[in-house]
């Protein structure tokens, strides 16, 4: 079979959305859907992190080499998340199967595949719920909607639930608010238990645990990049800027996803924050040891995502800071907002965020004590706090895609748009079902973001690709604006795909661009080294 | 296959109703011991489920957020999409329940791949059908209090009143009538129609519909077919509020048909996908404020895990921090 890349993109394009056949069937050829799942977790990343049955295998193998009581395992453990999760006991009872969701997932959009329908998917689990924990089910079996718990089923679930990017798009529009990424959480819980794991989740979960990051950089390769991309910057700008590690008594903790500081173009997001904290002088400081934002723990188990997030607050108190800002990224805000707080709180330890810079008092950040860049620079924009100029920026024609975990488990839809429109002349919107809370996931999110899993995430990304090239044909525009490190990773590849000539970059790295900094030399480049638009670098001052 | 299953059981009960009546004689088990057990199957049954859900922890605050949230003091916030309290919160709900707000952003996708072209056409039928007959179920029993109670109330008068505005043959043909039975006749056309909500049904899904179906036209047989008694109907209806079995006499087949569906159903709901209706008030992507950050959220279990301290990451890389030039906490 020809790879993905080299199919022409209408020929990824399902013929249509009408499912046959009995999906109650689970086996599944995993020799023929080459592409569409992921490499399973290493031996030795499972035994890093204590997780069982570590093991080499691949889904290509008939034996899966499952613990010999992995039924028992796996039916205990859904007995025990049926008490500790009230959402998914409830998921598990309510659906009607009205059909709202079926057409909502960007990975049945592109594939076609009815198992990917969220009602589906979540079918895959509660049919098991049925048969073994309810009368009905038990009683009437099939005839209840049950389905036995075998192998085949496991396997069926290794490949749909990692074929899931908990972007919870589903979830706005079902009636009774059923969220597939909560199904997909416990479904790979439970996986998890037997030792089933993909090796993008558990090998940055293992790299993380041990030197703070999911890269695995080492404290000297953090500090040694940093510099690297702060000389680079005063190659462009003519300022150099001192990195700020580990420094104790800082007033606040800066915290990013690893690929900032290491993978372009998320790089040049880094050195706008940097240039940000720079421009206003902030008294910030980032950490070595807690050197990850992001937290694919959130992919794995909620244990793991509580351990992994630990280092936060634990670093936070050890710096003795008085607040948190957090970079640019969307499932390290999902943990940020809606986890971190009750797993490892309280921050009484840390004082309410105010912006040193306008006053500004983050309530609606006063128990967590963590405020989003977006929040923090769309306030000092507000203020006029900041020394732009827009036409640096005028090259580009922007629009802005919402990452599925601000958009849809915070509402952070606004502060990045008043940043964007703060620091850029041309703004585009993407169809309105494409964005804010309708907005598209990358197809990459939640650990799938890995080249093996390549035609999956082309599928998946059909949506929010076919968005992108609406307005790169209507609009001219060429830069697909973001706030997840993620995104920055797998956007650039969709976009050759199904938009090309789009370029991503982060919020900040605009942001950059635009800000004039004291003791500038004439910006003739923009961050990346490209020459600005040619109006730009002539202009005149208007009073001149 | 489902659609066949469903139906053949749901006639199948009708038709035991039939016969046990007719042939028989069973008046009393079908008119007042099968409602009687249903009605306390019903009610323990939900009891139970909802306690279950109810003793079930909460350990995250999870609402699926759609709308702008409350942060700076400039940026207008979208309360019932996006509550940043209690009162929103409740607000969301109240669309939820009572107007099914989330299924109105419904839409349909389409592909058309000469074109390389996917959009989104609005698609409001399945809401307008899903509030058509939410709400006129809700109509039609509230009319039926005139049966449950011994003096009609003002109330159920006027629901009526309005009910029957138009007049129509006699006795008045309800407008809540016609329009409970043509939206289930969408709903279930829609599943035996649509290619994607065909593949997704489940017997129980068709058999729910087929039941209310039944209980609608055995209604409306008795009330503009058979003409059953309503002295008698309402003789018996009180023998169950007093708790003293009345067998009902003078009423037809209909009559029995039309109480088996509705015991069936009653009896039916604490253990199938109608549970939607008290579970829906209890999710927790919905039913929760946007207020995480504000206010801290317990985990009444919280695991007592922690992760790696910085004291043994600096051990770790102790060397390497200190030629790096770090600010050490152990020389």
């Amino acid at each position: 079979m020809a790879s993905s890349h080299d199919r022409p993109p209408h020929e990824l394009i399902p013929i249509g959305l009408e499912p046959k056949g009995n999906w109650r069937d689970p086996s599944i050829d995993f020799h023929a859907r080459r592409g569409s799942w992921c490499y399973p977790g290493s031996a030795k990343a499972l035994a890093a992190m204590g997780f069982a049955n570590p093991r080499e295998w691949s889904p290509t193998d008939a034996d899966w080499q499952l613990p010999a009581d992995w039924k028992r395992i796996v039916l205990e453990g859904i007995r025990e998340r049926l008490v500790n999760h009230r959402a998914f006991h409830i998921f598990m009872d309510t659906c009607v199967r009205c059909g709202a969701c079926a057409d909502k997932c960007h990975f049945f959009i592109g594939s076609g595949d009815p198992k990917n329908m969220p009602v589906l998917r979540a079918e895959l689990l509660r049919s098991i719920y049925r048969r073994e924990f309810t009368a009905a089910g038990k009683i009437f079996g099939e005839l209840a909607g049950g389905r036995e718990l075998t192998e085949a089923v496991l396997k069926e679930w290794f490949y749909y639930f990692f074929q899931c990017t908990e972007c919870r798009r589903c979830s706005v529009y079902c009636p009774f608010g059923i969220d597939t990424a909560e199904i997909t959480m416990m479904a790979r819980e439970l996986m998890q238990l037997v030792g089933l794991a993909i090796n993008w989740v558990v090998e940055p979960v293992a790299n993380c645990h041990r030197t703070g990051n999911h890269l695995g950089i080492q404290p000297h390769t953090f500090k040694d990049n940093i510099e690297f991309l702060l000389d680079e910057l005063a190659e462009v700008t003519g300022v150099r800027i001192e990195p700020q590690i580990n420094r104790k008594g800082a007033e606040v903790l800066f915290v990013v996803p690893s690929s900032d500081y290491f993978l372009d173009p998320g790089t040049y997001t880094f050195v706008g924050y940097l240039m940000l904290f720079e421009h206003i002088g902030l008294d910030y400081t980032l950490s070595a040891y807690a050197s990850e934002g992001g937290n694919f723990g959130l992919f794995t188990s909620h244990d793991t995502m509580k351990k992994l997030n630990y280092k936060i607050y634990h670093e936070a108190r050890r710096l003795g800071v008085k607040w948190i800002l957090g970079g640019e990224c969307g499932h390290m805000w999902r943990v940020l907002h809606q986890y971190m707080d009750t797993m490892n709180g309280p921050a009484d330890f840390l004082e309410v965020p105010r912006s040193p810079a306008t006053g500004t008092v983050f309530d609606h950040a006063a128990s967590t004590k963590a405020v989003h860049i977006c929040e923090f620079t769309a306030d000092l924009i507000h203020h006029g706090r900041l020394r732009l100029d827009k036409s640096r920026n005028d090259k580009l024609r922007v629009t802005f895609h919402d990452a599925c975990n601000t958009a849809r488990a915070m509402g952070l839809l606004e502060e990045p748009r008043a940043v964007i429109k703060g620091v850029c002349n041309h703004f585009y919107e993407m169809p309105e079902t494409t964005i804010r809370e309708h907005t598209f996931c990358c197809a990459g999110g939640a650990g799938l973001g890995t080249d093996e899993n390549m035609e999956m995430r082309l599928r998946g990304g059909l949506p929010r690709g076919n968005a992108v090239r609406h307005v790169r044909d209507r609009h001219r525009v060429n830069r697909l604006a973001c706030i997840c490190a993620i995104d920055r990773a797998t956007l650039p590849p969709l976009c050759d795909y199904w938009a090309p000539g789009v370029d991503v970059s982060g919020v900040h790295e605009l942001v950059g661009n635009a800000l004039v900094m004291d003791g500038e030399n004439e910006r003739t480049t923009d961050l990346r080294g490209e020459p600005l638009a040619p109006h730009a670098v002539t202009q005149e001052p208007a009073d001149a | 296959m489902g659609a066949v299953i469903s139906l053949v059981a749901v006639a199948g009960l009708a038709l035991v109703a039939v016969i046990a009546v007719g042939v028989g004689d069973l008046r009393f088990l079908i008119g007042v011991l099968v409602p009687g057990i249903a009605f306390v199957v019903f009610v323990v049954g939900v009891a139970c489920r909802v306690v279950r859900w109810g003793r079930a922890a909460v350990p995250f605050r999870i609402p699926t957020t759609c709308g702008q949230q409350s942060s700076l003091p400039w940026i207008r916030n979208e309360e019932l999409e996006n509550p940043s309290g209690w009162l929103g919160a409740i607000g969301r709900m109240a669309g939820e329940v009572l107007l099914f707000r989330s299924l109105f952003r419904n839409h349909r996708v389409e592909l058309d791949r000469g074109r390389e072209k996917v959009s989104y056409v609005a698609s409001k039928y399945l809401w307008a059908a899903a509030m058509a007959f939410h709400w006129s179920m809700l109509l039609i029993l509230l009319r039926h209090f005139r049966y449950f109670l011994d003096r009609v109330p003002a109330w159920v008068e006027l629901v009526q009143r309005w009910d029957g505005f138009f007049a129509v043959g006699v006795p008045v043909v309800y407008l809540t009538t016609v329009v409970f039975i043509a939206a289930l006749l969408y709903l279930l056309l829609r599943r035996l129609v649509d290619a994607k909500v065909r593949a997704i049904s489940l017997p129980a899904d068709y058999f729910a519909l087929y039941l209310l179906l039944g209980i609608a036209a055995s209604g409306v047989l008795m009330r503009h077919v058979e003409k059953v008694d309503i002295v008698q109907v309402k003789a018996a209806i009180a023998g169950w509020a007093s708790l003293q079995a009345v067998t009902p006499a003078g009423v037809g087949g209909w009559y029995f048909v039309h109480v088996l569906l509705v015991s069936v159903l009653l009896a039916y709901l604490p253990f199938s996908k109608l549970l939607h209706a008290p579970g829906v008030f209890l999710s927790p992507t919905r039913n929760l404020a946007n207020s995480n950050r504000r206010v801290r959220h317990v985990n009444p279990w919280n695991p007592p895990i922690v992760g790696r301290t910085y004291a043994e990451w600096e051990e770790e890389f102790h060397d390497k921090l200190a030629a790096a030039g770090y600010p050490l906490e152990k020389e």
